[in-house]
């Protein structure tokens, strides 16, 4: 089995030139999954037999909690790699992931407050899936602190990385305490994020959005590796051509 | 560096026993407990040099459960109803405070360092490091709770088991609050950084022992969320020295 | 339009909520293509000040 590839995507120059040429070929196809699925989740899916037209933030709340975990597991993976086998690139890597994730945690907080009205009639409840985006976007925070607080880049990669994983391991956990939490007090309704009879109109808008902000996320996050692997490079000569051209 | 060291100059003879026996996994493991007790009686017998030092999480705890009465109400039924929150999150704030016990002056003086490299394992040092540490702020802690809960109204009945509960609990939040200590070591003003990766993670432990302790006021038996608090104790003394010992080699690096 | 302008009476949860997530979305483009930018400028500053170097 040849392991060029692998070795290829540590090297920090291969992964400069590549990330610029792969970009465009995620985010044309984020930007029109997302445009159709907002075609199709603003006009054409039928208003919902009880929250009416006020159930169209699923089609930006679904993707923005999506995105808060899907990038933290991509960070916490990036950052293992990166501890296990001392890649700096793994490193760049989680490190360009964190502002992304902790964003979409915070747009996620605040549309499904603002779903909170037409659902249950009040902006804010400790229901257990905002609680345990609310804490998400805590580890995102404690993770991005501990990186600005640690001058030396490497320390901070692998500090970081140490707390990403400890972090990963914490979610599932977090998370079962706060829906046990929530149980006891028998909250007024659970968040429901996709009826299980969801018809094809609603769903496919759906689909296509997460799939769209999946897509949008790779481009966004390689424009931000370029500039990690960057950093990290010291005087390494391959700079020299790259950033006078 | 002396007056501690006394205990640490032993660790290099019990490295030497370990690798004079390099077949015997079962003599380096033995050296490993060997060094891990030596490093736990030596933080017990400087804390005790310094016993002031002890107390403060102490008079914290006591502090932040005055509060409450003072900013909510006099009446203890109102004060029963709060009680299960306002000591876990008392306990919680108190343990973060008492952290900063933990590695710094180890750190100081290098000691640190020397365990990193002393070629026992840093894996249970760090275990002994955290032990030493809970005996010396997390049990204190635990052994206040019953006071602070008889302050807030709480009935008698209920005291052995909010003990139980928060000594069970107050393991985790040590193991848990190393792993943040160990990776903000010698960063400056690192107090609120390392509240913001600690309580995060603390968070199951404070709303099993607050269900805790509020089943035991109720009078109710208190065995589920105790089992879940004895779980994560269990996972935190596995996992946490780990975490710890690699994020202080990343620090000392 | 102006139906769908209204959202069924919830225009004024279901508008702010998607100028939100679009405005982090346009906000992590401009982010992260002014760390680019910004790691480019410094990897230059670098690069001169190393070939002005003793």
């Amino acid at each position: 089995m040849s392991w060029t590839w692998f070795h290829r995507l540590a090297s920090p120059p291969y992964v400069y030139a590549f990330a610029a040429r792969l970009t465009p070929w995620f985010a044309w196809p984020a930007a029109l999954c997302i445009l159709g699925g907002l075609w199709g989740g603003l006009v054409l899916a039928p208003p919902d037999y009880q929250q009416g037209d006020g159930f169209r933030i699923l089609y930006v709340h679904a993707p923005s909690a999506w995105m808060s975990l899907m990038v933290y597991t991509t960070m916490a993976i990036a950052a293992a790699v990166g501890l296990i086998w001392r890649i700096k690139v793994a490193h760049a890597v989680a490190a360009s992931c964190a502002p992304i994730g902790a964003s979409f945690t915070f747009a996620a907080l605040v549309t499904g407050a603002l779903w909170g009205e037409p659902m249950w009639g009040t902006y804010w409840e400790w229901d257990p899936r905002l609680t345990s985006e609310l804490v998400l976007l805590f580890l995102y925070l404690g993770y991005m602190g501990l990186r600005a607080g640690i001058e030396d880049t490497q320390r901070a990669d692998r500090a970081s990385a140490v707390l990403a994983v400890v972090g990963v391991v914490n979610v599932p956990i977090i998370h079962y305490s706060v829906v046990w939490w929530n149980s006891l007090h028998q909250a007024p309704s659970v968040m429901r994020l996709a009826k299980p009879t969801m018809p094809p109109s609603m769903l496919v808008p759906l689909l296509l959005m997460l799939l769209g902000f999946t897509l949008y996320f790779v481009a966004v996050l390689l424009v931000r590796l370029r500039g990690e692997v960057l950093g990290r490079e010291r005087t390494a000569s391959w700079i020299r051509e790259v950033v006078s051209a | 560096m002396n007056a501690g060291t006394s205990a640490a100059g032993t660790l290099p003879a019990a490295h030497a026993a370990g690798t004079a026996a390099p077949a015997a996994a079962s003599a380096a493991a033995a050296s490993a407990l060997e060094a891990a007790w030596l490093a736990l009686l030596r933080d017990v017998q400087l804390a005790f040099r310094r016993r002031a030092q002890l107390v403060q999480p102490l008079a914290f705890f006591a502090l932040v459960t005055m509060l409450f009465p003072l900013a909510i109400s006099p009446e203890l039924t109102q004060l029963r109803a709060v009680a299960p929150g306002v000591l876990w999150v008392a306990e919680l704030l108190a343990s973060l405070l008492a952290l900063e016990f933990l590695f710094r002056d180890d750190a100081h003086d290098g000691t640190l360092e020397q365990y990193a490299l002393s070629g026992q394992s840093l894996t249970w040092l760090m275990f002994a490091k955290t032990a030493a540490h809970w005996l010396l702020t997390g049990v204190p802690l635990a052994l206040m709770a019953p006071l602070a809960a008889l302050s807030l109204g709480v009935p008698v009945t209920a005291l052995p088991g909010i003990l139980l509960a928060v000594i069970v609990g107050s393991v985790t939040l040590s193991l848990i609050g190393s792993i943040g200590a160990a990776l903000t070591l010698g960063l400056k003003r690192s107090g609120a950084l390392l509240s913001l990766l600690t309580v995060p993670l603390s968070l199951p432990v404070l709303i099993f022992g607050a269900r805790a302790t509020q089943l035991a006021i109720n009078g109710a038996p208190l065995l589920a969320p105790l089992e879940l608090l004895a779980a994560l104790a269990v996972l935190a003394v596995t996992l946490a020295p780990l975490a710890a010992s690699a994020a202080v080699r990343i620090s000392l690096e | 339009m102006r139906a769908f302008l209204d959202m069924g009476g919830y225009a004024a949860f279901v508008w702010p909520a998607y100028a939100v997530t679009f405005a982090v979305v346009v906000l992590n483009v401009v982010w992260a293509r002014r760390a680019l930018a910004r790691a480019r400028a410094s990897a230059r500053r670098r690069l001169s000040a190393r070939s002005e170097g003793p």
